[in-house]
């Protein structure tokens, strides 16, 4: 029995060690989401609370806390409450399997892809229950928008998915990012970089795909209703997902906690650093994104998720493992 | 063990009485999350039992994909406030005898299943599954395409007719539609939109489009 608690007592050592840096990060990665977009525009962006307005994020979160959480008359009260719950949950379990180095992961599990894979489809609940509960107009529109847009791009991440699998020969993270050192996928692999990385911008409900949410049109979509404590649990849990899919992408594309180069000046730097360095490149190209382009329209939307990337991608499957087949480059069990 | 033993009760408990909220609850919307719930839960026995895989295509698959559509199609078809009158009517429905003949005939299916795995376990004989010590993943890998490839083909083909089936019941064609094409888009030139008139005084110019 004492055994029992001593290996829980561990497990939730090591559970609060990686999720208090991932919340502390999602704050901070907001307040350089708003600083980029600023600086994309020529504004100053947060710049007031504490060092070039750092604290920002913690005086909004303050804010947060003390405000009213009003719950709709006419909503469906315990769906209502469990929508943001279920969004932040999910988004904070998937870190579970996330590699930081060879040795530093909290779940080393043979699926670990598809478990990211399911827990971020699984994502599109959080929105749903939200738009259905709220028993209005505007956040039902925006929940039916983004459940039709997450289920269509979950098809071609799943695709390219499978192109850097046929690569590795394993679901395990750790295995895809060791099959990387030779060279990242991201050489060979280009357009399926590419076309991850326009997927992971509307998976996670970014701009130029944020329709669920298209302040425009929809007033807030889905988060209409929502006040206080529920309307920054939905917040930071959209943040979260966001970083995940950064992690994702430089896991599958851009060799995880692995350096550039293995020499001298790179190969001393810590190896969870790299992987929080690519996470912050790529967080940066999609704040850019968001800076810089225009909304899409719904059916050009559903377009580009259906009749261009899914066909390219599984053309580029067959491609990939004609390839390996010919040049007898499939990776051995 | 004993840990192992009190989360298999949780999750089945749990699998049991969602399966069981599904078709009492009241609320269709709720019928349908109760209906995700149970999905969860079982492929969280599947995980302990230590098909891996399983759990995981099975939450993918099921939860992510398939009772979405469920849930949009319930919700569109606004049949929320629909109250299920099963417990409360005074007369019988007359559903409940085909219900129950079909699911008297999916218990013999499983009695019959599981007493060929269980008192016959060489039933399946397959080379390729003679292989130990490999993850799940692996040894399906090794089964679905060499000794099951004509079963999967058959029910690829089997989803593909329902998928063109469907669409084909459910398709019609719309006149006066206008529909955006980017290739013409594109490829107008300047001569095509844009014509230089001169326009005399006082006469004003005829157009023509």
């Amino acid at each position: 029995m004492q055994d029992y608690f001593i290996i829980l007592a561990s497990e939730i050592y090591k559970i609060l060690f990686l999720l208090i840096p991932v919340l502390v990060t999602v704050a901070m990665i907001v307040w350089l989401d708003r600083r980029v977009w600023a600086f994309v525009q020529k504004r100053r962006g947060p710049n007031v609370v504490g060092p070039f307005g750092l604290l920002q994020s913690l005086a909004d979160a303050l804010k947060y806390i003390f405000k009213e959480i009003i719950i709709p008359a006419s909503s469906n009260k315990v769906i209502f409450i469990l929508a943001p719950i279920v969004t932040m949950t999910l988004a904070l379990i998937a870190w579970a399997v996330i590699p930081f180095s060879d040795e530093f992961v909290l779940a080393d599990i043979n699926v670990g892809i598809l478990y990211i894979f399911a827990v971020s489809s699984l994502g599109v609940y959080g929105i749903i229950m939200g738009g259905w509960a709220s028993n209005s107009k505007y956040p039902f529109l925006g929940s039916i928008r983004s459940a039709a847009q997450m289920v269509s791009y979950e098809v071609s991440i799943g695709v390219i998915i499978i192109n850097v699998l046929l690569c590795v020969g394993s679901l395990n993270l750790s295995d895809i990012v060791l099959a990387q050192e030779k060279i990242w996928f991201v050489i060979p692999l280009f357009p399926m970089f590419v076309i991850f990385f326009i997927s992971a911008l509307a998976e996670t409900n970014r701009p130029p795909f944020d329709l669920p949410e298209a302040e425009a049109e929809l007033v807030a979509g889905y988060q209409t209703e929502y006040s206080g404590m529920m309307y920054a649990m939905f917040w930071l849990g959209e943040y979260a997902n966001i970083l995940l899919m950064c992690a994702l992408g430089s896991i599958l594309f851009l060799g995880g906690w692995l350096s550039p180069i293995n020499m001298y000046p790179f190969n001393i730097v810590p190896s969870p650093l790299w992987l929080i360095l690519k996470i912050l490149f790529l967080f940066i190209l999609f704040a850019l994104v968001k800076a810089i382009v225009p909304r899409y329209r719904y059916d050009q939307l559903m377009k580009l998720g259906w009749k261009i990337f899914l066909p390219f991608s599984l053309i580029w499957v067959v491609l990939t493992a004609g390839y390996l087949m010919y040049f007898d480059l499939l990776p051995t069990v | 063990m004993i840990a192992h033993a009190i989360f298999f009760y949780i999750f089945s408990f749990i699998a049991v009485i969602s399966a069981i909220m599904v078709t009492v609850s009241k609320n269709t919307v709720h019928s349908v999350f109760f209906l995700i719930l149970d999905f969860i839960s079982i492929s969280c026995l599947f995980i302990m039992i230590g098909a891996e895989f399983l759990g995981m295509i099975m939450l993918i698959v099921y939860v992510g994909a398939v009772a979405v559509l469920f849930l949009f199609v319930v919700m569109m078809l606004n049949v929320a406030h629909q109250k299920n009158t099963f417990f409360k009517s005074t007369h019988g429905s007359r559903h409940i005898p085909i219900g129950l003949l079909v699911s008297l005939i999916i218990f013999f299916e499983l009695v019959i299943v599981v007493g060929g795995w269980k008192y016959k376990p060489d039933l399946i004989n397959s080379i390729s599954l003679k292989i130990s010590e490999v993850s799940n993943t692996h040894s399906i890998g090794y089964v679905l395409y060499t000794d099951y490839i004509h079963l999967f083909q058959l029910s690829g083909m089997i989803l593909l007719v329902a998928m063109i089936g469907a669409i084909i019941l459910t398709y019609r064609k719309r006149e006066g539609l206008k529909r955006q094409s980017y290739f013409s888009q594109i490829s107008r030139e300047k001569s095509d939109g844009v014509n230089l008139v001169d326009v005399e005084k006082n006469k004003g110019v005829k157009i023509d489009v």
